[in-house]
């Protein structure tokens, strides 16, 4: 539980982060929270060898209104996230996802825009924020631009961002008064999600994002299709693996996952209907 | 009020000494544990130590071809570095296994580093020196091996068909088998299985299980600067058997070994072994003349410290008309792991005993255990080693048969209880079980569950379609405890004996020192002998000082393990202060002018009888007996006995666990609802640490039957080797447990106890696994895999879907 030797600098300033990657090249990478990646590289899955610190950028880290979104910091822990009053009430959704993260250590140290970043298709909120069809934006040399959150996915712990680029905000739109719903079935509290289902309802439309059910996280349009065209919720929930490729592992079996999904998925409508 | 200020229900006699015994008093250890001012081996500062760390092999069964170090020689800061070849000579002996079960038993050489093969993953191929840690781990990676990899062997039954065979020059997998065969006539047992009104037939299987302590094992070797001496420091619950071990592997005179364990966190059996990177930190140190260190990573923990568990069951169980137990047949085979370590071979004979459970059972009983190498980790000891599993079968087999006749699973352990007035029992198997009330405690339990309203909830809840259904666990249990009586375990073959040395003495100042051999790691020995003591002679716990796990200091003793130290060493206590207070009691007579007869001892004074102003407290005699100016004729100045107990019984803790579970038969997870512990352990000498070992054991077996498994894929490796796949439950997983009171002393030892370390343990596995399967068995579940993992049980559920549909 070692890690291989690292350098490591603390970056001021988003821009003095971008430059640092720019000048360390692809062996270097940043750190937020550190919750992803020290795991890995105790394990030494990862080797890095320059550890660009954007931990203290405090300036990353807010949430606030802009018109009819709410823009979050890429360094918000989780933690403020699931206590946001400003969240709880316009995206209740994303403030109670933020707090089935981990156990309460895990929330204090690790970012949204970590969570988002290291694209895990087994963590929380890159499926809760892909539901809520999220918008990120990304920080490069050249600027910033804009990622619709179903395009930032691209294959197992990738995104869209280059390199060179942070995540800086992650942008959801309010949602006041829809219903909705996190369900994460787990064997421990503190566990990642064996199949998680984010979902919310409002004036006939609806997002149903699934965590752990193939190898980025995954839109289940198809359930949203089925709603809008009157499917009731329990024939909409048996779409719920049309768009999904899990795999097996010590806890489900593919069979399995795939049943948990329609399972999930079934009560989180139900409960988002309510 | 401070922390130490710990009288957590204070009483004003417990200054004055007496009623010390029996009080729920906060440990003496926990503000050093809790400030994080207890010291661990690593966190002791050495300067100069090199620091080790051990290559193990990616490869469960591999020939090694070759080991090249040459790369980790070049890095900086590397001091050495060695392949198995290069330190066989090392060795006076191979790895220590204390227990050869039967005169033929196969016991493959076993070395700290292997040498021609590694037989499992984690398997130690080669080591590195170096001046820290982390480049030592660096120059792991920079070591070279050849390996030809062979085909794992991770089936039992596949390992005793010998197609694979582990190590070669035994030629065989299978490294025992032992019978135990208790008959009145001959066929006896077949009779009751053929002729029986009832018989089920089981297969259970004992996963794996890894003990994972919260700290991993740790080790400092330091060779004292002149004469030859070593210490060895060590995360071990075993400072005596590693003292004597490491003397005779490594050729070193005893008496120039001393071992000391600083604070140890938790063991459950893990630590009470002799392990490979123990005796290659001696040996590097003396013969390196430099302090040696090596602190085991998590993963490493995982892989190369021991497992437990790890049995195919196969039991037959007859019963007449009316339920009452007419026979029993067991077959087991025995993981062994790749190797034997201490005591691998013994646990499942530690079983043997107790496949009867709380049952009056004839002398109809077959029990043969055959064990079988593998290519995985070792087994060994872990929280009740071999009993557990005996109970899990004979109360999960119990439950079988109470459906099948369908009756109650209450009811029908009643009908087969031991009753109260035939103890002391003698048992089929000639054991004597001291005392019991299975009754009782079964009474108690009912009581708190509310088993009767409980069971017309699931009436009513259980209906056709529910998708929760309410399930009702049972178990009851006996353990065979207090580690033991030294011929009984001559008679198992085991090489050692099961005594244990206590000294006690009164300093001039009167206050007191009380020398354990045990090696406490968690159980509170400090606080528990100090009440012991003081209730003794009647003087605060505070003012008694408890020296241990050091041996140069406490130099006899035989350790901590199988729920032994308060039966067998705090027994020994009790008796070394008695013997104490016989020679104050001739010091006070002497200097009172008074008979002995006549002098009364009570809050730590000595009186008179009918001379109320004649008085002298034990503060005086102890100063007496130090400067010995006026010391009856013939009697040796000090007031300091040493006393050795050997058990003439194990002791029988009993106990019955109930609890509800309700299972989501959609998804298949499990929520215990409630748990209830009635543990009978005798007397009990501080209630608040008999509550947090029964707490601590109920969420050990409890986590067995819902969370843990040692999973390894087809190559034999292991797929839970971290804490985020090894499920050890967390506080938020755990239910709300009641704890039942029943105190049945026992009637071997002075203070009347019995031991609680493994008791929980013991009852909860089979506990929570007969309330899931209660739950199912309306679908037509006829049983669940441990661990009922949601993946388990829904697999269950569609089987019977599938059956029940054709
Ligand atoms: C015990 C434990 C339990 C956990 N349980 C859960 C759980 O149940 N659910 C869950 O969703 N997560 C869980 N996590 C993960 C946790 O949520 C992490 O905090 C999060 O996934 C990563 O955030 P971080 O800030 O720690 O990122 P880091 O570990 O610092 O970084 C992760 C990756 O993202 C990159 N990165 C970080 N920030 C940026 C940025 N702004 N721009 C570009 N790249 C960036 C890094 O270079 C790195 O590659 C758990 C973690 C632990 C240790």
């Amino acid at each position: 539980m070692i890690p291989a030797q690292f350098d490591y600098v603390r970056a001021e300033s988003a821009e003095e982060a971008i430059s640092l990657v720019g000048q360390h090249g692809d062996e270097s990478k940043f750190i937020a929270g550190g919750h992803s990646l020290l795991p890995l590289m105790k394990l030494r899955l990862a080797q890095p060898s320059v550890l660009i610190d954007i931990g203290r950028l405090t300036d990353l880290s807010y949430i606030r209104e802009e018109g009819d979104q709410i823009a979050i910091g890429a360094l918000t822990r989780h933690m403020d996230v699931e206590n946001s009053t400003l969240l709880t009430e316009h995206a209740p959704l994303l403030a109670h996802a933020a707090g089935h993260v981990g156990d309460p250590q895990v929330r204090h140290r690790g970012t949204i825009g970590g969570s988002i970043a290291h694209a895990d298709p087994a963590s929380d909120l890159p499926a809760t924020t892909l539901a809520m069809g999220a918008t990120y934006v990304a920080q490069g040399p050249n600027g910033r631009r804009e990622i619709p959150a179903a395009d930032f996915y691209k294959s197992f712990l990738e995104s869209d961002l280059a390199a060179d680029e942070m995540l800086v905000e992650i942008r959801v739109p309010k949602m006041t008064g829809a219903g909705w719903s996190f369900q994460k079935f787990n064997r421990r509290a503190q566990d990642w999600a064996i199949v998680g289902v984010a979902a919310w309802r409002s004036n006939g439309s609806s997002g149903v994002g699934l965590v752990n059910m193939g190898s980025v996280p995954i839109l289940a349009s198809s359930v949203s299709a089925a709603l809008s065209g009157g499917a009731s919720v329990s024939d909409a929930a048996e779409q719920a693996t049309a768009e999904s490729d899990p795999q097996s592992d010590l806890n489900a079996s593919v069979e399995y996952r795939k049943h948990l999904a329609k399972v999930l998925t079934r009560r989180a409508l139900e409960q988002a209907s309510e | 009020m401070t922390v130490t200020d710990n009288m957590a229900t204070s009483d004003a006699s417990i200054a004055a000494g007496n009623g010390v015994l029996g009080q729920r008093m906060l440990r003496k250890e926990d503000p050093a544990l809790l400030t994080g001012e207890a010291i661990f081996t690593n966190d002791m500062k050495v300067p100069g130590a090199l620091h080790l760390a051990v290559l193990r092999s990616p490869h469960a069964h591999a020939r090694i071809a070759s080991v090249d170090v040459s790369g980790a020689l070049a890095i900086d800061g590397v001091h050495s570095a060695y392949s198995g070849a290069d330190l066989a000579d090392a060795w006076a002996g191979p790895m220590p296994c204390a227990w050869p079960v039967t005169d033929d038993m196969k016991n493959p050489t076993h070395f700290p580093l292997a040498v021609g093969k590694a037989a499992y993953v984690g398997d130690g191929v080669a080591c590195v020196l170096a001046t820290s840690d982390a480049i030592a781990h660096d120059a792991l990676e920079a070591i070279d091996v050849e390996y030809e990899p062979l085909p794992a062997v991770i089936d039992l039954e596949a390992a005793l068909s010998d197609d694979v065979i582990i190590h070669d020059d035994l030629g065989t997998n299978v490294s025992y088998t032992w019978p135990l065969l208790i008959e009145e006539n001959e066929g006896d047992c077949q009779k009751a299985i053929d002729e029986s009104a009832f018989v089920v037939t089981e297969r259970y299987i004992q996963q794996r299980l890894i003990p994972m302590a919260m700290e991993p094992r740790a080790v400092v070797a330091m060779p004292q600067p002149f004469g030859g001496d070593m210490t060895l420091y060590s995360a071990t619950q075993v400072p005596h058997i590693l003292k004597v071990m490491t003397a005779l592997t490594l050729g070193i005179p005893e008496h120039q070994m001393r071992v000391v364990c600083p604070a140890v966190g938790g063991g459950f059996g893990s630590k009470l072994n002799v392990y490979a990177e123990e005796l290659l930190c001696v040996h590097l140190a003396r013969t390196l003349g430099t302090p040696v260190r090596w602190n085991e990573d998590r993963s490493e923990n995982a892989q190369a410290t021991i497992h437990g568990r790890g049995q195919i069951q196969d039991i037959e169980l007859a019963a007449d008309e009316n339920g009452k137990i007419t026979g029993l047949r067991v077959r087991l085979i025995g993981d062994m792991g790749a190797y034997l370590q201490l005591v691998t071979p013994g646990v499942p004979l530690l079983g043997a005993f107790l496949y009867g459970g709380v049952y009056e059972i004839p002398k109809a009983f077959d029990f043969s255990c055959t064990s079988v190498f593998t290519t995985m980790t070792p087994t060994d000891a872990y929280r009740g080693a071999g009993r557990p599993e005996a109970t899990y079968a004979i109360e999960h087999a119990m439950d079988a048969l109470a459906r099948k006749m369908d009756i109650d699973p209450l009811e029908l352990r009643r009908r087969n209880f031991i009753p109260k007035d035939a103890f002391p029992y003698e048992a089929f198997t000639g054991l004597v079980y001291d005392s019991g009330d299975h009754d009782n405690a079964a009474t108690v339990a009912e009581g708190l569950l509310d088993y009767g309203a409980m069971r017309a909830r699931q009436a009513e809840q259980n209906v056709e379609g529910s998708t929760k259904r309410l399930g009702i666990g049972v178990s009851t249990y006996f353990e065979m405890c207090g580690l033991a009586p030294s011929r009984v375990l001559a008679s198992l073959n085991y090489s050692a004996g099961g005594w244990e040395s206590a000294t006690v003495r009164v300093l001039p100042t009167s206050k007191i020192q009380v020398v354990t051999g045990t090696a406490p790691h968690g159980q509170g020995h400090e606080t528990a002998w100090s009440m012991i003591a003081a209730d003794k002679f009647g003087v605060d716990p505070a003012d008694v000082d408890v020296l241990h796990s050091d041996t140069a200091i406490a130099p006899l003793g035989l350790d901590t393990y199988g729920s032994r130290s308060l039966p067998v060493g705090g027994v020994a206590i009790g008796m070394a202060c008695d013997k104490v207070l016989d020679k104050a009691r001739k010091i006070a007579a002497h200097q009172m002018e008074a008979n002995e007869e006549d002098l009364g001892f009570a809050g730590g004074m000595f009186s008179v009888s009918g001379s109320p102003d004649k008085e002298m407290p034990l503060a005086a005699i102890a100063f007496e007996a130090f400067t010995a100016h006026n010391l009856p004729d013939g009697l040796e100045p000090n007031l300091e006995a040493q006393v050795t107990y050997d058990p003439p019984n194990f002791s029988w803790p009993f106990g019955t666990h109930m609890c509800a579970v309700e299972v989501d038969t959609e998804t298949g997870q499990v929520d215990v609802l409630q748990y209830v512990a009635v543990d009978d352990c005798g007397n009990k000498v501080n209630p608040l640490i008999v509550d947090g070992q029964v707490h601590g054991g109920v969420i050990q077996g409890l986590a067995q039957a819902l969370y843990e498994e040692a999973r390894f894929d087809d190559d034999g490796n292991l797929l839970s080797s971290s804490l985020a796949e090894y499920l050890v439950p967390a506080a938020s997983d755990v239910p709300p447990i009641t704890l039942g009171e029943s105190v049945t002393p026992s009637p071997t030892n002075a203070l009347g106890v019995k031991g609680v370390g493994e008791a929980g343990t013991i009852g909860a596995a089979p506990c929570v696994m007969n309330a899931v399967v209660d739950a199912l068995a309306g679908l037509g579940v006829p049983d669940v895999q441990m661990p009922a993992s949601p993946l388990n049980v829904w697999n269950a559920i569609q089987q019977a879907n599938k059956e029940t549909s054709q």
